[in-house]
This record gives C-alpha cells, sequence and structure tokens, in this order.
C-alpha cells in the first residue's frame, strides 16, 4: 500500500524541515525578545523602529518576505550569507525569512507577557538600584516568559507549518518532496495523508510538552 | 574666617540626609506636590501622614525618582538627584524602599530577593551575599523560610522579607510607603515591631503610615500633608493631642474616632 513512497527520501526532507523549525525558533526567539525590550523601552527611536518593524512584517505574506529575501537579497543585492552551495544559500534565506517574519509574533507575544507583570515587581527592581536592562533581564522578562509558554507554542507551532513555504524558493523540505510526489505518483489522497501525519507527529507533542513546561513554570502571585 | 564655613559644611554633611527644596509636581492638570520643603536628619524617623490623594505616595516615590519632579530639588547626603542612567541607579540603592504591595520578586526564592541587589547592584560575591540575606532575614524572623517563593509567605512575612531586601543593600535612608495597610490586622505588629527595631538601631526613616502607635512610641516628627502641601509638623506628642491646623484636626478626629 504505501509501494509509492520508495525512492523518496521522505526521512531526510522532514529533517529538512525540523532544521529549519529548530534554527528559525531559536532566531525568532533571540530577535523577537530584542524587538520586545526596544518596544518597552525608554528610547524613542528604538521603540519606534521595533512599532514599525513589527506592524510592517506580520502584516506581510511570508511567501513574499521568503521570495524577497531570495531575489532581493541573494540575486540582486548577492548577499548569499557566507554561503557558496545553491542549496546551502536557499537554506540559510529561507531561515533569514522565517526568522524575520516569526519574530514580530514572538514580539507581540512577550510584550503581552510583559503587560501580565504587575508594575510593583519593576518598580522593585528600580528601587533597588537595578538599572532598564537589569530590570529587564532579571526581573520583568522571566516573569514575562513563564506567563506566554502558551502563546510561543501557538507561534513555534504556526513556525514548523510556515517552513513548507521555503519550498518556494527551492528548500527540499517536506512540502517540496511533497510536491514533487504529487507529480510522480498516483496515491494523491494518501500522499497528502502521510505529509499531514508527518506535521502532526511534529507539533503534537512539541503542544504537549510546552502545555506541561507552561504549568510548570508558571509564576504564583 | 574659614574655619566657619568648613564647620558649617560639616554640619550640613553629617546631619542633614535627605533635603528637599520647593519641590514641584503635577500629574495633567493636578498639582499633587506643592512647593515641599522637607529637611530630615540622619537617624531620624518621620512619619508622614494626611488624607488619601494627599501625595504622600508621590512624595516618598520622588525621593528616589521612581516619579519626576518639574521643579525643585532633592538631595540626598548632600548629592542632588541624578537624572538618569549609572548614576541614578547608585544613588536608589542608597534609598531602600519598602511599598505597600510588598513586591517580592515573584519567580525567585525569599534568599534570591535579598541577594540580588548586592550581587547585581553592589557586586558583592554570592557567598557573602547569602550569608548576610540569611543574617538579615534572621534579623526579620523568616529565616526558616529563606528557600520559599513569595507566594507560599503570609503578607507579613512578606513584608519583612520586603524590609531585609531593602536593609541588604546598606541604604542611608528607608522610605515605607503604608508597609501595614495591605496587611491582616494580626499581621500588623510584626512589621512594626521590626520598623520600630530599626528605628531603635538609628535608621534613618521616612514612613507613610496612619498607624498612630508607631508614630508615637518611633517618630522623632510627624509631617501632616494635605492637597500637596506640607500643612504642620510636630513632634508626635504635640501633634496628637494640640493639632494647630484645622485641617490636621479634622483629619486626626476622623481617624481616632473610628
Ligand atoms: N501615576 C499617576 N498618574 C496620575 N495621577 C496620579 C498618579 N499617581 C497618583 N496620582 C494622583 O495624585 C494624587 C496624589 O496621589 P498619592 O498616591 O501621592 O496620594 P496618597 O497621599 O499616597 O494617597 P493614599 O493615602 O490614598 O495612598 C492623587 O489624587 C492621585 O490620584
Ligand atoms: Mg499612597
Amino acid at each position: 500500500m504505501f509501494d509509492f513512497l520508495e525512492g523518496y527520501d521522505l526521512l531526510g526532507a522532514f529533517w529538512v524541515t525540523v532544521q529549519l523549525t529548530l534554527l528559525s525558533a531559536v532566531g525568532s526567539l533571540v530577535w523577537g525578545t530584542l524587538l520586545a525590550a526596544m518596544r518597552v523601552g525608554p528610547v524613542p527611536l528604538m521603540r519606534g523602529f521595533g512599532t514599525v518593524y513589527v506592524n510592517v512584517v506580520r502584516n506581510i505574506p511570508l511567501t513574499v518576505i521568503i521570495l524577497f529575501a531570495s531575489l532581493g537579497l541573494s540575486q540582486t543585492l548577492n548577499i548569499n550569507l557566507g554561503a557558496q552551495a545553491f542549496d546551502t544559500i536557499n537554506f540559510r534565506l529561507a531561515v533569514l525569512g522565517l526568522v524575520a517574519y516569526t519574530s514580530a509574533f514572538v514580539c507581540e507575544a512577550i510584550r503581552s507577557g510583559i503587560n501580565t507583570v504587575p508594575v510593583g515587581q519593576a518598580e522593585a527592581a528600580r528601587a533597588l538600584g537595578l538599572g532598564f536592562t537589569q530590570v529587564l533581564t532579571l526581573v520583568v522578562l522571566p516573569q514575562a516568559f513563564r506567563s506566554v509558554v502558551g502563546p510561543l507554542t501557538n507561534v513555534l507551532i504556526a513556525l514548523t507549518k510556515n517552513t513548507t513555504v521555503a519550498a518556494a524558493i527551492g528548500v527540499a523540505e517536506a512540502a517540496l518532496l511533497m510536491k514533487k510526489m504529487i507529480e510522480n505518483e498516483a496515491e494523491l489522497l494518501l500522499i497528502s495523508a502521510v505529509f499531514a501525519f508527518g506535521f502532526v507527529c511534529l507539533t503534537l507533542p512539541t503542544g504537549l510538552i510546552l502545555g506541561w513546561v507552561g504549568k510548570k513554570v508558571a509564576v504564583k502571585r | 574666617m574659614t574655619e566657619v564655613s568648613v564647620a558649617k559644611e560639616d554640619v550640613a554633611s553629617s546631619g542633614d540626609l535627605v533635603v528637599l527644596k520647593s519641590v514641584n509636581k503635577h500629574f495633567g492638570a493636578l498639582h499633587v506636590l506643592q512647593d515641599i520643603d522637607l529637611t530630615i536628619s540622619r537617624g531620624e524617623v518621620v512619619v508622614v501622614i494626611g488624607p488619601s490623594g494627599s501625595g504622600k505616595s508621590t512624595l516618598c516615590r520622588t525621593i528616589n525618582r521612581l516619579e519626576t519632579i518639574d521643579s525643585g530639588t532633592i538631595t540626598i547626603d548632600g548629592r542632588p538627584l541624578p537624572h538618569e542612567g549609572k548614576e541614578l541607579a547608585r544613588l536608589r540603592a542608597d534609598v531602600g524602599m519598602v511599598f505597600q504591595s510588598f513586591n517580592l520578586f515573584a519567580h525567585k526564592t525569599v534568599l534570591e530577593n535579598v541577594t540580588l541587589g548586592q550581587v547585581k547592584v553592589r557586586r558583592t560575591d554570592k557567598k557573602k551575599a547569602e550569608e548576610r540575606a540569611r543574617a538579615l532575614l534572621d534579623r526579620v524572623g523568616v529565616g526558616a523560610q529563606a528557600d520559599k517563593y513569595p507566594a507560599q509567605l503570609s503578607g507579613g512575612q512578606q513584608q519583612r522579607v520586603a524590609i531585609a531586601r531593602a536593609l541588604a543593600m546598606d541604604p542611608k535612608v528607608m522610605l515605607f510607603d503604608e508597609p501595614t495597610s495591605a496587611l491582616d490586622p494580626e499581621m500588623i505588629n510584626e512589621v512594626l515591631e521590626v520598623m520600630q527595631q530599626l528605628a531603635r538601631d538609628g535608621m534613618t526613616m521616612i514612613v507613610v503610615t496612619h498607624e498612630m502607635g508607631f508614630a508615637r512610641s518611633a517618630a522623632n516628627r510627624v509631617v501632616f500633608m494635605a492637597d500637596g502641601r506640607i500643612v504642620e509638623q510636630a513632634v508626635p506628642e504635640q501633634f496628637f493631642s494640640n493639632p494647630r491646623s484645622d485641617r490636621a484636626k479634622d483629619f486626626l478626629s476622623k481617624i481616632l474616632h473610628h
């Protein structure tokens, strides 16, 4: 029944999906946190930048962002992110695009987490003589993160599925393989089912594990 | 001639710890602090009382610049309050603050609450900071709770931890903004006793409170505020038994007769 799978590197394709997801997740967590810090910070220029960034980026379709990375950065400006091989360039551009896009959502999730931290927490920290960055990194963000594990899980699951957009610039992840198989094989329904199952295998445990983590780290007040 | 002026400076630097000169502050159209002049000497315990909305909290908060002021000057130990950055942070470390709602760091243990400032601001090494933290926690009577989280403590215990957290910075002056107002009645005394001990040990304290017992027994001076102004100041005995202003008489009659 699953003969049609023969000759295709299904696991290899999903492994690329996993790599895209993990690298983009780490990148967007870092950049998204920095954006959130800018948006709550005291420097007007940074606040403005953060606000404009988030509102522009999250309103552009991901496909457009990834195509821009490929056509604009790589092919027009010759920015190839330190890679030579075509595959590596596209993989890195896809990660860049995914990070640029996902970080806008990470930023907003973290910002809503910051809003759940009572102002008294930051005031007590300032009263001790901690500077802005210390107040943020030692007191506010640790509490903010704990309250947004749920929303961040949703962002991560969306990111996992969004990696399929990388197929648009030829990254050999799961969706590209699926397209190839649909063109070559007859079992269309089964092929879709296999790939759907593959994604559920990635996202379902993510949701369950992080759901448990979220409960575990929740701050009691 | 020279000697005289040196002597004068000496008195100023050893005597007056917190000096506010014609301080004004607005919240929009609301003039919350109106030409406040207030001098607090080293070792002095000053109780600030007054009706709700008279600006007591705001006064406290301006002294470590959690609120900015519109005009006037505030100096602490002879140094004017810096505006921003490192200077300001250093000064804040010298001014301990205890809040009505405790504001212990919810994600840190009691011990970590008391070591955080020492390690991150004073750059004390971690082990020394923990020793000092444990000693202070013992002193305020919550040594056994060191490894718990704030949410696991009663209000009275949390407030005593908050006092220990402030003391850990070796502040020159401690500000208390209604430290017992959020507490159940049976816990008020345990906090007041810690404060009384602190006063006896010579700590300079500015305390916003309506606890008349504390004011009578621990304060050197009562400052009465109404509508953003200091209306009257006197030693506690005189203020409570023989207030001069009508505002103070009115206020006292309300809080003493219920
Ligand atoms: N952040 C703020 N923005 C606008 N108005 C404020 C702010 N904080 C305080 N106020 C107003 O300033 C006035 C003085 O407030 P403050 O908290 O200093 O009074 P208080 O004497 O401490 O009162 P209470 O006894 O109720 O604590 C009040 O009218 C209050 O509503
Ligand atoms: Mg108040």
